[in-house]
């Protein structure tokens, strides 16, 4: 079937043939055919990573789970398995994901061609420190299981669905007690304060603020910091108390996430902020939430891509070095308050130090901020683009929908390496996404 | 899935048991629950006295998912084939409930779910090999659960519209008309649940369906729909 696919920010639309497999075979098949495929999850990439230039392969049918060892918390599963549905049925037998992004929609094979980061980064790395190996349909045709180490498994673990199709994968899960989190929320009035909370809370599992990304002049980059432990079973509350795994009642949402209907703009926007930072005061200390509550607020509102608009949106995520860090995000956050084109939606987090072959995070900081699809926004992320460079930023191909060849090559000095082994496996024209030839990888 | 996830055991059957080993281990790790598998040939009637027996418990809940499409013009053509789907959605199917019917209802007890089709509301040229078939089924299933309800055994008939799977995978379906899989199996969780009789799994079906079943028969005839 021919159709106008995009991601999840509705941004870009490109027509590609889609086609959703059954088994291996039949992907061998698609292969056969010559023409350039990618991988598809559950398209929660932001921009066009999982859209097919000619040919989109949808995983979706790859979705079973394999085994489970209860000593090592060793899973192994299908690509197109999402992470809700592992922690569906592991969190009831006191296992969770190791490494989590901010929605549990996310298909074990997206999360490990995007080598996503979750709220721990800076303490435990990114999802590739929880994979122990994969199984990867080459261009060939040919399956290879790639153990962690390995080449092949180091591209792949933050390759974009650029190097083969990911198959299977064998992950650690983590053991808890509870499905709760201990929140402990800081409100810090600009971003200095904030810098110097995420550097306090180095020891915390988990740690991302909240930042008021059009709150300008003494007020810019205030946040509310927001901390995270998993809860003994003896600490949760006394509802819950009974079977501390059992999370199934999602908590009343809080007010953030019941967002308006109506549209958009400066002013709302701005008022919203301003609202969710007065109510993050009120609330700032420590507080009990439930998984689901904690990790994938936005998952709460189905769709809530939708209250962009028709026309979409766009993210821009870019990751900071430390050293670059404050005068960068100052000089991000200026120019997105001068624009007064922010979202609700503004996250800055610490991370840790890590090197790979073409992940996205580095030791540092990242931004990311949504922005509805319009003439003045696209601009202004163009302009973001710019100071990231400046700063010597790089930035997140799973939300990318905008950038340039060129910018990529300036932003990431990694780039000739991975063409080189595009080249050499095979990969490259075979695998291929609109995302990569807009970036000409 | 939707059922495992309740914690009932399940028994899976197919012609080819061993196809359904991916699904079993599946279905155990995610849910805990105990699943068999049967091998099971929906067209083989003599052996469904056997197939019954050999399961490790009485069944509480079947859902029977038997279907074959066919293309039309093979079906009008070739009297092997025109035989294989008048037999594969109905008589297979109604052989299967009858001999469940009588089990369930000794027990006083038990739901069956016959999964049909909107094909079979109104013969039409494109499909009516396979629509007659599964109009066939679907008078059975409302004469089943006419006979049964005394007896405490409920029947439901599901009338699931376009479904995403491997049937329909060549057809270009409208996707407002086109439930995913998914939906259909939290369409008869609801349906087992709420001891509902015939569904559709999307409501828009309903709506489509009254109406072409409001066409007069002169006008009918010279459609091509």
């Amino acid at each position: 079937m021919t159709k106008a696919l995009s991601g999840w920010g509705r941004y870009p639309k490109v027509k590609t043939q889609v086609e959703a497999p059954r088994s291996t075979a039949d992907l061998q098949e698609l292969l056969a055919q010559g023409r350039p495929v990618i991988a598809r999850g559950n398209g929660r990439s932001y921009g066009d990573s999982a859209v097919g230039a000619p040919l989109t392969l949808e995983m979706r049918h790859f979705n079973r789970m394999i085994s489970f060892d209860a000593e090592t918390g060793q899973l192994v599963a299908e690509a197109g398995v999402s992470l809700g549905d592992i922690i569906k049925g592991f969190l009831p037998r006191g296992w969770f994901l190791a490494v989590t992004p901010g929605s549990k929609f996310v298909t074990l094979g997206g999360a490990i061609a995007a080598d996503v980061h979750g709220k721990n980064h800076h303490k435990d790395g990114s999802f590739a420190t929880c994979v122990d190996w994969i199984d990867v349909l080459g261009p060939g045709g040919q399956v290879t299981r790639a153990e962690k180490g390995s080449a092949l498994f180091e591209w792949t673990l933050g390759g974009m669905g650029l190097t083969g199709i990911i198959l299977r994968a064998a992950i650690r899960l983590r053991p808890v007690e509870s499905g709760w989190i201990r929140q402990t929320t800081i409100p810090v009035p600009n971003l200095a304060a904030a810098m110097a909370a995420f550097d306090q809370a180095q020891d915390a599992t988990y740690s991302v603020a909240w930042i008021d990304c059009l709150a300008r002049g003494k007020d810019l980059g205030r946040s509310l910091v927001m901390l995270g432990e998993h809860a003994d079973a003896a600490e949760v509350p006394k509802k819950a108390r009974k079977n501390p795994l059992e999370t199934r009642e999602r908590a009343k949402k809080t007010f953030p996430f019941d967002l308006p209907g109506f549209a958009l703009n400066g002013l709302t926007v701005r008022a919203f902020n301003a609202l969710y930072y007065a109510q993050g005061r009120r609330n700032a200390g420590v507080s009990y939430v439930d998984w689901d509550t904690y990790f994938y607020p936005l998952d709460a509102i189905l769709g809530w891509n939708r209250i962009y608009g028709r026309k979409g949106f766009v993210q821009f995520q870019c990751a900071l070095p430390l050293k670059t860090s404050e005068a960068g995000l100052r000089a991000l956050l200026q120019a997105t308050g001068r624009a007064g084109a922010g979202s609700f939606l503004a996250v800055l987090k610490r991370l840790g130090a890590q090197d790979s072959r073409f992940s996205f995070p580095m030791e540092g900081y990242t931004l990311a901020l949504d922005f509805p699809v319009g003439p003045r926004t696209l601009a202004l992320v163009d302009r973001l683009h710019a100071i990231a460079l400046e700063h010597g930023g790089r930035f997140y191909l799973a939300k990318d929908a905008r950038m340039s060849a060129e910018m990529l090559r300036r932003a990431d000095d990694r780039v000739p390496d991975f063409e080189t082994m595009r080249a050499e496996t095979g990969a490259a024209p075979r695998l291929a996404s609109a995302q990569s030839e807009r970036l000409a990888l | 899935m939707a059922f495992a996830e309740r914690g009932h055991p399940i028994q899976l059957a197919a012609r080819d048991a061993e196809t359904l080993s991916e699904m079993k281990t599946d279905l155990e790790l995610r849910h805990r629950v105990t699943v068999t598998c049967h091998d099971f040939d929906v067209l083989a009637l003599d052996s469904h006295g056997v197939f019954l027996d050999g399961l490790p418990e009485d069944p509480r809940i079947v859902i029977c998912a038997v279907g074959v499409m066919g293309e039309q013009e093979e079906n009008e053509a070739d009297m092997d084939a025109h035989s294989r789907v008048l037999r594969t959605n109905f008589e297979g199917p109604a052989s299967l409930f009858a001999l469940l019917a009588g089990r369930m209802a000794r027990r006083g007890s038990g739901t069956l779910v016959g999964i049909s089709s909107v094909a079979g509301l109104r013969g039409r040229a494109i499909n009516y090999v396979y629509g007659s078939a599964k109009a066939g089924f679907t008078a059975y299933l409302s004469g089943l659960r006419n006979r049964l309800t005394e007896d405490g055994v409920h029947v439901v008939t599901v009338l699931p519209g376009f479904v995403n799977t491997a049937m329909t995978a060549d057809l270009d379906l409208p996707e407002r008309l086109t439930a995913e899989p998914q939906e259909v199996a939290e369409a008869i969780l609801r349906a087992v649940d709420k001891k509902k009789n015939v569904i559709y799994v999307r409501p828009i079906w309903w709506l489509v369906m009254t109406i072409i079943c409001a066409i007069p028969e002169a006008i009918f005839k010279k459609l091509k729909i």
